[in-house]
Formats: structure tokens, C-alpha cells, sequence
């Protein structure tokens, strides 16, 4: 049984729908994330998990009990917001403590069990500071342990790691995603960075304009992207218009003079999607030229200009000579690499 | 670079404050200086003023209760201002907070309307309201035999801190307001998914935080109702003095302008003494807030 479920779970302000159709069920200890650009509505989904807006439509449901008649003050989760919205006012330890207090928790019990919070979090030592004297990163930790010690059903971080620079960004997703796996707790993350949602998540719900677009893994959502949409968002994707002429049998795809036998249940005119580091290139297929060539250290990026439009390409640097600037190319992939779909208005 | 470029560049700063310098000197130091050095000259009822340096008027007042009490009652009369803006303006200040925008606009306009009325026009309204038989209030209740006497109103001290606190609302709500301002707007629903009720809340989270912004309310609402003017000329007439109506008699009624100087000086010491010794205490208590 789901231990975490929303069932087609709507928000309206007024005329505009925020959130429609939400329906996902999380597995006890699941790490999950809402990826998608601002505006989808991943923010607001969260808010309803947590109580401080109510759904206009549908249920939410944590472990069979309607969540959704439980006041937010009651539903026991944890929650790290994207300002930390720590207690300025109060020590880490006291913020930490916060939680406990509120459960009638005894002194002593407290005290140790905000020690080992801290600790957890990498803060031993930082008990008596007070919020402002420490840096975003250790804010961030101090929201966390007190989001963490009061032991929480489901944490729900609202875009938690936005506010740190990239190299604390990359140190914290680590350090999230070891001690989500140790004390194995419930997780929600909304996100808009896709490298965020991917290297910490086991699912990605990938919403656009507040609809689920695709829950998958990461590698899934990546490699097998639903729409248009997914494969934009996540990383880099070449959209190759492409027809499916069916004057040939066995019928066959064909982007400028590039072509491979058609996948079934297609017809007409397709996009066809492929991953710039899947294209290679070779004697035969779509015509191209470089315009430009990035040398990236552990890779090249190649900007071209192909039969169907401009193309990335993205090559391993395995020390093998690569192609100068103004050569001609021929760009080819693996069929089983390129996701196909009806192209629209065609 | 030469020394006259030097010299310039120093000189500059000077040139170019000297005019408002000026001004500052010419209408607040040298006034100043002279009402305290007035208050050290001699005053007689048929030789009038006489400029030279005894301690008359400064002993009068350390020794003659009368002055004792009316400064008492003048500092009693702000506190009790200052803690009714504050028991009121605060959760006024929080309730303006928490409405939505077109509310909030249209309030805080009410609020601040008092400002845009004259003080004078202010208190006349609370006497119409309140003036012994002829009170409009005071007949109101009377005729609905709800009280038998008016409400006494006029010429007490609960008159003049119901009328000064309501002038100085608007200061106290939004000093508050400007302290709620700097709150972060997702505190409640930390303290809220935490396990804290609403009163909890409030009195843990909310309160502490908008502490500085009530303190330094009550400062600028207490100093300007211990000096304030109008409203206890109105309200307490000449049965009931304070520091600022006695000061005013004694310079244009009794004439003895050494004894009003005395009286004004020591009040703007007083003053002084508390504004700066409780914002030291505030910052001192309240610097992880402030910070």
C-alpha cells in the first residue's frame, strides 16, 4: 500500500487552476521530486501536503488517513523552506528544540536528542549561535535538523538548496541524500534544477503548467522522455523534424538524409529527439556543419548547423582528433537511442 | 597630489554642510543655549527679568512638591500612553498585516488619517464627545440610563491618555508594522508544521520578533507625549498641569520666563536620559534581532 498518496488533487485561485489531476503514490522511505520551472505548481502541491492550503479538489492520503482533516499543526511532518524561515530570535538549539517543545518532550530527552541533531547535520559546536551569525549553508542544516528531529512521517523541501552557491549546492545534495538514506525517512523535494531532481530523487514527477508530465526515475524521465516537455527540461535534447514516408516497405523514417526503419504505430510527420551526447559522427546521415567548438575539459561541445536546423553534439574528450570549426559532418545515432513522437500541427 | 588639493578635499565636506550647519545652529543650538542659560537668571514680579547666574529657579523646583508631583504626573500620564498604543497599536499593527491587499491599503489609511487632522481639531472632537453634561457620548448613555453623572472626562488624566493615545496610534502601528515587514513570511507556517497552535505563535514567534519594533514605538510615542502640548492643554486645562502647560504659563502668563526655561530644560534632560538610556537597553537586548 502507498504510504504517501494523492489522488487527483486540484487547486484553483478563483478562475485559474494551479494544480490539476495530481495523482502519485509514494512508497514509505521513497525519495521523491517535483521538478519543472517556476509556476508549475510543484510549490503549491507541497503546501497542500503540508496543510497550509487546502486542496479544492481530491484527497490526500498519508498512510489510509485522510490528510487533508488534520490541521498542519498536527500532521507531524518536516519541512525545510527555501528562506529556512529558522527562529531569528532563538539559538540553532533552540530552534532545533522548537519541535520537541511544542511535543511536551522532556528536558533532558531534548537536549539530547537536538545534540545528536546537530551533529547529524555536521554542526557539533553550534548550539548557542544565533541564526544570523551563520553562513546559508549552515542556516540550511540548522532547518533541517529542526525539520528532522521531530522524526517526521514525510519531510517536504521546498527548493531548500536554491539559495547556496553551486559548490555548497553540490556538498549539501550529497550530504542530503546520505542522511535521507540513513534514517530512511519520507522525502518530497521541489525543485526547478534537473541535476538536483536526478542525482537525489528515486522518482522525478516532472510537472508543467500544473500538470504531471512524467513520473519516472531519473534515468528513466532522462532517457525515455513522455513529451516534449520532459526532454526539453531534462538536459539537452536535438528536436529533428522528420517524416515517415509510406511509399517505402518496411516503412521508414526520414530527417534530411538521415533515415532508419520507422518504430510501429506512427505516421506522417514526427519529431524526432535525440540526446546530444548519443550523436556521433560518421560517413552516412544528416548532413551537417560545425559553426562552433567548445573544448569543456572532459568533453567537446559542438554547435551545428544540420540539414533539419541547429544541432548540440557533445563528444567524450577520449584524445581521439575531433572535427575543426567550418568541416562538414555527418551526424548519425543509434536508433535506440531517439525517442519519436506525432509531430503537432503537422 | 599637492597639499591645496588636499586641503580642498577636506574643506569641501565642510563648504558644502555649512549652510544647513548654519541653519542648525542659528534655530536649535544657540536657542537652546539660551533658554538653558535663561534658566539660571532672576525673576521678579515688578523687576522682571535679571540676567545673572543664581540656582533660584532650579532649587524652587528640587524643593517645592508641586513640581515634583506635576512631573510625575507628566511622565505617569506617557507611560500610560505609551502601554495603551502599545496593548492596542501592536495587534492592530499584525491584524493590518495579515490582510489582503486592498484591505490593507484602505486601513492603513485609516490609521494614518488621524495624522491628517490638526491635534487641536483631534481633541476638540473627544470633548464634543466626552464634555461633562453636553458630551455627546456622556448624553447618550445618560438618556439610556446607563450612567447616572457623565463620565468624568475633561480635566482628568484618564482623559489625556485616551486622547493622547490616539494621536499617537499611528506611530506605535506603524513602527510595529515596519518591524512585521522584516519578518519572513513563511515563520508562521514553520512555527505552525513545528506543532505550534496559534497563541503559541504569537507569543513565541510573532512577539519576540516585533519586540524591537514596539520598543522603539513606545520611545518615540513616550517622548512625544511627555512634551506633548495641545492635547493636555485641552483635555487638562490649568486644573491639571504638565510639564509642557507649565512651562508655556509660566513664560506667557506669569511671565517669569527664568522658572519656564528651568522647567523646560529639565524636562528635555529627562527626556533625553530615558530615550537614550532605553534604546541602549534595546539594542543591547534585541541584537540578534536587529542584526
Amino acid at each position: 500500500m502507498a504510504f504517501l498518496e494523492l489522488d487527483r488533487v486540484a487547486k484553483q485561485f478563483g478562475a485559474q487552476t494551479v494544480v490539476d489531476d495530481f495523482s502519485l503514490s509514494v512508497g514509505k522511505g521513497e525519495f521523491i521530486s517535483f521538478l519543472g520551472p517556476s509556476g508549475c505548481g510543484k510549490t503549491t502541491t507541497l503546501q497542500m501536503i503540508a496543510g497550509f492550503l487546502d486542496p479544492t479538489r481530491g484527497a490526500i492520503r498519508l498512510e489510509g488517513k485522510d490528510l487533508t482533516a488534520i490541521h498542519p499543526a498536527k500532521r507531524g511532518l518536516g519541512i525545510v523552506f527555501q528562506s529556512y524561515a529558522l527562529f531569528p530570535h532563538m539559538t540553532a538549539a533552540e530552534n532545533v528544540a522548537f519541535g520537541l517543545e511544542m511535543r511536551n518532550v522532556p528536558r533532558d530527552d531534548r537536549a539530547e536528542r537536538v545534540r545528536a541533531a546537530l551533529a547529524m547535520v555536521g554542526l557539533a559546536g553550534y548550539e548557542d549561535r544565533h541564526p544570523r551569525r551563520m553562513s546559508g549553508g549552515q542556516q540550511q542544516r540548522v532547518a533541517l535538523a529542526r525539520a528532522l528531529v521531530i522524526k517526521p512521517s514525510v519531510l517536504l523541501l521546498d527548493e531548500p538548496l536554491s539559495n547556496l552557491d553551486a559548490k555548497l549546492r553540490e556538498e549539501m545534495q550529497i550530504e542530503l541524500r546520505q542522511i535521507q538514506r540513513t534514517i530512511g525517512t519520507t522525502t518530497i523535494l521541489v525543485t526547478h534544477d534537473q541535476n538536483e531532481a536526478m542525482s537525489l530523487s528515486d522518482r522525478i514527477v516532472v510537472m508543467s503548467q500544473g500538470r504531471i508530465e512524467q513520473i519516472g526515475t531519473p534515468q528513466e524521465t532522462y532517457e525515455k522522455p513522455a513529451s516534449a516537455f520532459v526532454s526539453q527540461f531534462l538536459g539537452k535534447t536535438n528536436d529533428f523534424a522528420g517524416t515517415i514516408d509510406r511509399a517505402t516497405v518496411p516503412l521508414r523514417i526520414v530527417a534530411g538524409s538521415w533515415s532508419a526503419p520507422a518504430p510501429a504505430g506512427l505516421n506522417g510527420a514526427v519529431t524526432v529527439s535525440i540526446r546530444p551526447e548519443r550523436i556521433g559522427f560518421g560517413d552516412a546521415g544528416l548532413g551537417a556543419k560545425i559553426v562552433t567548438r567548445i573544448f569543456q575539459g572532459n568533453h567537446w561541445l559542438f554547435q551545428c548547423d544540420s540539414e533539419c536546423g541547429p544541432a548540440i553534439v557533445i563528444r567524450q574528450n577520449d584524445g581521439k582528433a575531433q572535427p575543426a570549426e567550418g568541416e562538414a559532418v555527418r551526424l548519425t545515432w543509434r536508433p535506440e537511442d531517439m525517442s519519436v513522437r506525432a509531430r503537432a500541427g503537422a | 597630489m599637492s597639499m591645496a588639493a588636499e586641503e580642498r578635499s577636506t574643506r569641501a565636506p565642510w563648504a558644502l554642510t555649512a549652510p544647513a550647519l548654519m541653519l542648525f545652529v542659528g534655530v536649535l543650538l544657540i536657542p537652546l543655549a539660551m533658554t538653558v542659560m535663561l534658566s539660571f537668571h532672576d525673576w521678579g514680579q515688578y523687576k522682571g527679568i535679571e540676567p545673572v547666574f543664581i540656582l533660584k529657579n532650579w532649587r524652587e523646583i528640587a524643593t517645592d512638591p508641586y513640581y515634583a508631583e506635576m512631573f510625575w504626573r507628566t511622565f505617569r500620564i506617557a507611560i500610560l500612553t505609551t502601554l495603551l498604543t502599545a496593548l492596542l497599536g501592536a495587534p492592530e499593527a499584525y491584524i493590518l498585516n495579515r490582510m489582503s491587499g486592498r484591505w490593507k491599503s484602505f486601513f492603513l489609511l485609516v490609521i494614518l488619517g488621524p495624522l491628517l487632522i490638526s491635534v487641536v481639531a483631534r481633541t476638540l472632537g473627544w470633548a464634543l464627545l466626552f464634555g461633562g453634561n453636553n458630551g455627546l457620548v456622556n448624553k447618550l448613555l445618560m438618556s439610556l440610563g446607563a450612567i447616572r453623572s457623565p463620565i468624568p472626562f475633561m480635566f482628568t488624566e484618564t482623559g489625556m491618555v485616551v486622547a493622547l493615545a490616539h494621536v499617537m496610534m499611528p506611530f506605535m502601528v506603524l513602527s510595529v508594522w515596519a518591524a512585521l515587514q522584516r519578518l519572513d513570511p513563511q515563520i508562521e507556517n514553520a512555527a505552525m508544521s513545528l506543532g505550534a497552535g496559534p497563541v503559541t505563535i504569537v507569543r513565541r514567534i510573532i512577539m519576540p520578533q516585533i519586540m524591537p519594533g514596539v520598543l522603539s514605538g513606545a520611545i518615540i510615542v513616550f517622548s512625544l507625549s511627555a512634551s506633548a502640548f495641545a492635547t493636555p492643554a485641552i483635555i487638562g486645562g490649568r486644573r491639571l498641569k504638565v510639564a509642557a502647560t507649565l512651562a508655556y504659563d509660566e513664560f506667557l502668563n506669569t511671565l517669569n520666563w527664568p522658572l519656564g526655561a528651568a522647567v523646560a530644560t529639565l524636562l528635555l534632560v529627562a527626556l533625553v536620559l530615558i530615550v537614550v538610556g532605553s534604546n541602549a537597553l534595546i539594542e543591547r537586548r534585541y541584537a540578534e534581532v536587529f542584526r
